[in-house]
């Protein structure tokens, strides 16, 4: 509905501009980068100062030049081409080359059999995988996907990239060593920062929605509930977990069987509650939002026809207020799949684990470990519920 | 029968509707008109509780309409407004189910009355009823909007400016299908509307709201031969009360005995529309058809004009 796009932009007009000047900006970064900027950091150990090399002297000369005239290719026909579908194939085998030449250089820079040595990816490599990625996604909204295209595509980019783990394309990179250290703690802790955000959210929903709708029905308690709320979110995360240690660890100390139970002043049970507090406003300030736009007419028809309070608000004002809340819901997820990362600290787990021994190392290889992880989860829920969205504002328009 | 007893409604000081009483008889169309703020929604909105009146009662049939709990007094009274107010995630059959499925209607008994009442409207069943209001164009809305309000057999419908956001063409229509549909339900209406032409057209009785008073009460005939304060008289025209009255009265109603020579018109031309025509064709006389199209009577211009005179 008021997310179709008009004219220039939307699918109608699915042949491009001459050109694009966001796309030429992007390739021109790409090129620079390629010019004049380190590809890969090698590094006698982890955390030994790195040297930088260019592309040319991270690949076998003939190679390193044969990317170097795809990449220029690439980022020229996704500036250029009027085809959509040729930009975005472009600047999907930008990505695809970027990342195949990394991995080689990787392969070829280590020395045989050191398992010490840190070749990691440098600033020109991230540029140009993010420009290309940009251009990829630039031609991807133009598509105007339907929800379950964006989820296939999310799973099918999801499954290139795990294939390119799985046959050790990466391998000798170093974050990937860093991942072959801490391989089986790595996969209990991306499942404790999923059940940090996830676990979070759900009773965040549960408890967010109804205060939302007390606001919206009582408006004299709206103002101080709302600014209950926004105060949680202005006291700053690692400050928030370091207050509800207080009174966790004193009622742990009380009652030794909470304790028992997990519910302690540090570990999961103080990273749950922030989060959960954490997610409570945009919830429940977003459930206000959405019934608040639920037309006055339909609301005034439904009480004419004798709907009671609570059917009214079942059948009709949660249904349509159903994308505004769950743009809310988006909204907390990603924020708490960033923020889970503070429960490392605490004695929470999850991803940031790595990110704060990392930090204490100064082993950003292990930070990129835990961080690169919580970027992509983020970026993967905010998809899936971007689609929901659609699906929910769509079948019923 | 709904008789409306010193309704009052008062906000705070503010009086906004001020002890009125009027009864509108059984099967027939009330039309109240006011300006914007004189109290006339609120009025309607007492008789189904919406508003709920600081003093004075509503009684439908002699019963208290106070001693009915809210929401089951408003399923049995139809409620059509401004807008539409269809559920816009709802289809049509479901929107129109609305009020049935609250009554507990098994689902082939409202799914008939749904396709009989889009039927009624002019739409094809098999077509809308499993479209979205925003698939409707604004005229079909709000027929949908009244069929709504029509789907559990109502004995009273009310309408809050039900066709004020229609073009000129389409709200004529939906007043000609309204009347139609009164005649066959025999569905007690009380309409509020701003526009006189609309209270003139449909209303058998027609009340004038100002400052929260009623101030008359009448006949529409009777608004303008016997006007009993200023603003009625202003507000129903003292330029062009003569056409009005004569909009009122039919070609059959006002014809004289003996086939005329002039020009042929129907028997339920408004004499206003005769007065035209005749003016159009340069002519003195119509003839008046009847039922079956043959020569009933006959009509002149000075008999035309001696009806647009009050008596």
């Amino acid at each position: 509905m008021s997310l179709e796009v008009p004219g220039a932009i939307g699918g109608a007009a699915r042949s491009a501009q001459r050109w694009d000047r966001f796309n030429a900006l992007l390739g021109a970064v790409g090129i620079a980068a390629i010019a004049w900027l380190p590809f890969v950091d090698c590094k006698t150990s982890r955390i030994a100062t790195g040297q930088p090399r260019s592309l040319f002297v991270s690949l076998a000369p003939g190679w390193a030049v044969a990317a170097a005239a795809a990449l220029v290719l690439f980022a020229a026909v996704a500036t250029f081409a009027a085809n959509l579908r040729a930009r975005l194939l472009c600047a999907v085998l930008g990505v695809v080359t970027v990342a195949l030449a990394v991995g080689c250089a990787a392969a070829g820079l280590t020395p045989a059999g050191n398992r010490i040595a840190r070749i990691s990816p440098g600033i020109g490599c991230w540029l140009l995988l993010l420009a290309f990625a940009l251009i990829a996604a630039n031609a991807l909204s133009r598509f105007r996907l339907t929800p379950a295209q964006r989820v296939l595509a999310l799973l099918a980019a999801a499954g290139v990239a795990y294939m390119a783990f799985a046959t050790g394309l990466f391998d000798h990179l170093s974050v990937m060593r860093e991942y072959a250290v801490n391989a089986p703690s790595f996969a209990r802790e991306a499942r404790r920062h999923l059940l940090l955000a996830l676990g979070s959210i759900a009773p965040a929903v549960l408890v967010g929605l109804p205060i939302g709708v007390l606001c919206q029905r009582i408006p004299p308690i709206r103002a101080a509930t709302l600014q209950a709320l926004n105060l949680i979110q202005t006291i700053p995360s690692i400050a928030l977990f370091g207050i509800l240690m207080v009174p966790l660890g004193a009622l742990a100390a009380a009652h030794p069987l909470l304790g028992e139970l997990g519910i302690r002043g540090i570990g999961a049970a103080p990273a749950l509650l922030a989060l959960f507090l954490y997610a409570l406003l945009p919830v429940a300030s977003s459930t206000v939002a959405g019934l608040g736009r639920v037309s006055a007419a339909a609301i005034d028809a439904a009480r004419g026809m004798g709907l009671t309070n609570g059917q009214r608000l079942r059948q009709i004002e949660l249904p349509l207020a159903l994308p505004y809340i769950l743009t809310g819901v988006r909204v907390v997820l990603v924020q708490n799949i960033g923020l889970a990362t503070i429960a490392a600290l605490i004695g929470g787990g999850g991803l940031g684990t790595f990110v704060f021994q990392g930090i204490g190392q100064t082993a950003i290889d292990l930070v990129l470990l835990g961080a690169i992880p919580i970027v992509l989860l983020g970026f993967s829920c905010a998809v899936l519920l971007g689609a929901l969205i659609d699906v929910v504002q769509r079948m019923p328009p | 029968m709904i008789e409306i007893e010193s309704l009052t409604k008062q906000y705070g000081p503010t009086v906004v509707v001020d002890a009125v009483s009027m009864s509108i008889v059984r099967g027939s169309i009330a039309v109240v008109v006011g300006t914007s703020g004189s109290g006339k929604s609120t009025l309607l909105r007492m008789i189904n509780q919406l508003v709920l009146p600081t003093r004075g009662r509503v009684l439908i049939d002699g019963r208290d309409t106070a001693t009915t709990p809210s929401h089951l007094l408003r399923r049995q009274i139809g409620y059509a407004i401004q807008g539409n107010g269809l559920f816009p995630h709802r289809t049509v059959a479901e929107n129109i189910g609305t009020v049935p499925a609250l009554l507990g209607w098994d689902a082939e008994r409202i799914k008939a009355r749904v396709a009989e009442l889009l039927q009624i409207f002019q739409l094809e069943p098999a077509e809308y009823a499993g479209k979205f209001p925003h698939q409707l164009s604004g005229g079909q809305q709000q027929r949908v909007g009244v069929a709504r309000a029509l789907a559990a057999e109502p004995a009273v419908l009310l309408m809050d400016e039900p066709f004020g956001a229609l073009d000129p063409i389409i709200r004529a229509k939906a007043q000609e299908d309204l009347i139609a549909i009164q005649k066959r339900f025999g569905t007690t209406v009380v309409m509020v509307t701003h526009d006189m032409d609309e209270a003139f057209r449909l209303g058998h009785r027609v009340g004038v709201m100002h400052a929260g008073r009623l101030l008359q009460y009448d006949r529409p005939a009777a608004l303008l031969t016997n006007p009993k304060d200023a603003f009625v008289s202003r507000l129903t025209g003292i330029a062009d009360r003569s056409l009005r009255l004569l909009s009122l009265i039919s070609a059959a109603e006002a014809a004289e005995p003996g086939a005329g020579s002039g020009p042929a018109v129907t028997a339920d031309t408004s004499l206003r529309d005769v007065l035209s025509y005749l003016l159009w064709q340069g002519a003195r006389s119509a003839t008046v058809l009847g039922a079956d199209g043959s020569p009933a009577g006959n009509l002149t211009v000075d008999g035309i004009l001696a009806r647009g005179r009050p008596r």
